[in-house]
């Protein structure tokens, strides 16, 4: 099987959707002539055209929203976001149009439309680069929000995002896009809404979204090395819909979770698999749900003290042996 | 420190006698747009008009009963600028709106059943009972919302237009909006990528002078809106909305340039509402009843192309009154159709979310879409 980048799966997604469907379009800051400011959308306008790929001002409110009525009308805009963080500045065409229109109209009108872009932490860009809405998002029916951790999955979803028939918000990861996974040569899907064990185990489950998974498959062996505790990680891949089924087989299993991600952590992700895991696993548990996220406070920006504030396998493993 | 600025509206219809309008529908008459006008299709125009200001009395009745919830914006007075627009759409062409939408609604073909059944909230409306008054739609009649928010459409119609050009089509979107969404950002996001790209929408300023209980002279630092067009190197025009012929042979002339050169533009209408913002606004403090009155009298849409049509010896005053009568039945209809629907079932509280949930034999995600369910 071939090695290659997150990237290179997220380039290789857009482009096979590209010559699937004359429908598909891709625009967004700089996805054209500069080949996508993250690289994402390298080689894509040499291959498919100005009409097909196409550099936007900075106008996130204005471009998305006109992704958002065209996708009325049976086009299929893949939006780039730089960042999620510039999203705010069109949130009212996101959370008012994309995830309403449907509704609103009693059924009337779908708004197949994909924003996709960076979401992370981690990268000394400051407060106001470092958002990860995935929450808000997922707290907004009319929205689906899926946050891949693998080349695998990033690949996958985002080519099962662009033919779906509802918004999907697509969160990436810039410090994952340099990292190499296997990747079949042949086309594939992922759905959406099903999770991903990414390492069985047996005495505690980790549950975990984006980048947090790999954190978590770091901690998972460090603690089976040091401890001798066997430790099963699961990737949610989509966190709207949820795949609860994964969720609590793997906590009936164990008995223990510990919930990780990269976000911050009041009604975040976390909250909401904890009430899930209590109302539906509750006699299974042989210990409190433990959460592990972000220091709660903007993302600060000295490098050092970054680190410290994104969950690192340390402070999972920490969290882990609170429990055991 | 500005100028102090005071309300102009009331200065304004004082100086624009009802003769003005008059003179207008006569002048604009002889435009090609309006000389190739049947009299059949000049009666239809008033109809429409008719229809749309006998439905919005009826429902400010219902409203008064207690049957419609939150928000009602009426338009009547503005009825003239929904029908010239719908008069001049074409199979490929495309309109949305803001919340003032019943008038546009009506003006494409929606029947006040529905109309009247969405503002009660009730399963036979045009959006099952969902969207409420501020969000009529009608994709059959591309006709696309009724949207809440102050110039969350505009981009919207942006995109509806970009649509028409990525797919080759010759068509254009009309994009209403009140000359109070002028100053939000998105609307200018909007005139700029309109123009960059050549998209092929018309955004119309239906002016009506308030944005809620703030006049343009309190909200807007330019007396001619459509001029903002000149930034971003595109057209404008700015007529008189209260006459019909005006109205179309203005935006005939803007859907054409954007249809056929694509070339946006901004067509701006002076109009005005004769009802407060929504059911909640007094109406007192902003404006006087002498200003309402002398627009009634002096520049009201449906009178003076009434008067218009008279004298072009097209509709008789009998005539006249038999539409006007038919409306009302037609209203008094609506209404009674809508008392009798039914509410929506509480499963359709999760119905219309997602496509996927509502076609699971075709969907392919796993997992839960909803967390609180019935």
């Amino acid at each position: 099987m071939r090695n290659i980048t997150y990237r290179q799966a997220l380039n290789e997604a857009l482009a096979e959707e590209l010559k699937y469907d004359e429908n598909v379009v891709i625009i967004g800051e700089e996805v054209a002539q500069f080949d996508g400011a993250y690289k994402v959308t390298e080689g894509l306008l040499k291959e498919f055209g100005p009409k097909r790929i196409v550099d936007a001002p900075i106008s996130e409110a204005g471009f998305i929203g006109m992704g958002i009525g065209a996708s009325m009308l049976g086009i299929r805009p893949v939006m780039e976001l730089m960042f999620w963080s510039f999203a705010y500045v069109a949130w009212d065409q996101i959370i008012n149009n994309a995830a309403n229109v449907r509704y609103m109209s009693g059924g009337l009108t779908n708004c197949p439309i994909v924003i996709r872009g960076p979401a992370n932490g981690g990268t000394a860009v400051g407060a106001t680069h470092s958002h990860t809405p995935e929450n808000f998002i997922a707290n907004t029916p009319g929205l689906k929000v899926c946050c891949p951790a693998t080349a695998y999955d990033a690949k996958g979803l985002l080519k099962t995002a662009i033919r779906d028939n509802d918004p999907v918000m697509f969160m990436e990861n810039t410090i994952l896009y340099n990292e190499k996974w296997d990747v079949p040569e042949e086309e594939y899907l992922v759905p959406l809404g099903k999770a991903e064990v990414k390492k069985e185990g047996k005495d505690l489950s980790l549950i975990a979204h984006g980048r947090a998974v790999i954190t978590s498959l770091q901690a998972a062996q460090m603690i089976e090395e040091a401890h001798n505790i066997s430790v099963e990680v699961v990737d949610l891949r989509s966190i709207r819909p949820l795949d609860e089924e994964t969720i609590i087989e793997s906590v009936k299993k164990t008995g223990r979770a510990v919930l990780v991600e990269e976000s911050k952590p009041f009604c975040g992700v976390g909250a909401q698999i904890a009430a899930t895991i209590q109302d539906q696993a509750f006699d299974y548990l042989d210990a409190p749900i433990k959460r592990v996220s972000s220091i709660d406070a903007p993302q600060i920006y000295s490098m050092p003290l970054e680190k410290i504030q994104i969950p690192d396998a340390q402070r999972v493993v920490k969290k882990v042996m609170e429990i055991l | 420190m500005p100028k102090e600025r005071v309300s102009e509206r009331s200065k304004e219809f004082s100086l624009a006698a009802r003769a003005e309008v008059l003179e207008h529908n006569k002048k604009y008459s002889k435009d090609p747009v309006n000389a190739g006008l049947s009299k059949e299709d000049k009666i239809e125009l008033y109809r429409k008009m008719i229809r749309i200001r006998r439905f919005e009395e009826r429902t400010l009745r219902v409203y008064q009963q207690g049957k419609i919830g939150g928000f009602l914006h009426l338009y009547i007075g503005q009825e003239s600028v929904a029908v010239a627009v719908s008069s001049l759409m074409g199979d490929d062409d495309h309109v949305i709106t803001a919340y003032r939408d019943h008038g546009i609604g009506l003006a494409v073909g929606m029947s006040m059943n529905e109309c009247m059944a969405e503002l009660q909230g009730k399963f036979t409306g045009c959006s099952k009972g969902k969207g409420g008054s501020m969000h009529y739609f009608a994709p059959d009649k591309n006709y696309w919302g009724g949207h809440g928010i102050v110039a969350g459409q505009t981009p919207l119609g942006l995109g509806l237009a970009y649509a028409m050009k990525y797919q080759d089509k010759v068509g254009c979107c009309v994009c209403m909006l009140g000359e109070g969404a002028v100053n939000q950002g998105v609307f200018h996001e909007s005139l700029n990528l309109a123009s960059l790209w050549r998209i092929p929408v018309v955004y119309l300023i239906e002016n009506n002078g308030y944005s809620m209980g703030t006049s343009q002279e309190r909200s807007s630092a330019k007396d001619i809106l459509a001029q903002r067009a000149e930034a971003y190197d595109m057209g404008w025009h700015h007529g008189n909305g209260n006459s019909i012929y005006e109205a179309r042979a203005i935006l005939n002339k803007a859907m054409t340039d954007a249809r056929e050169h694509q070339r946006p533009s901004i067509v701006e209408l002076m109009t005005y509402r004769y009802r407060g913002h929504s059911m909640s606004d007094p109406d007192k403090s902003y404006r006087t009843k002498d200003e309402i009155e002398n627009y009634k009298k002096n520049k009201d849409p449906i009178t003076l192309y009434e008067e218009a049509l008279k004298a072009e010896k097209v509709l008789t005053a009998a005539a006249a009154k038999e539409i006007s009568k038919e409306a009302t039945e037609e209203a008094e209809k609506s209404a009674q159709f809508a008392n009798k629907s039914p509410f929506p079932q509480p499963e359709e509280l999760l119905t219309d979310v997602y496509w996927e949930t509502d076609n699971p034999d075709k969907g392919t995600s796993g997992g839960k879409f909803f967390f609180e369910t019935l």
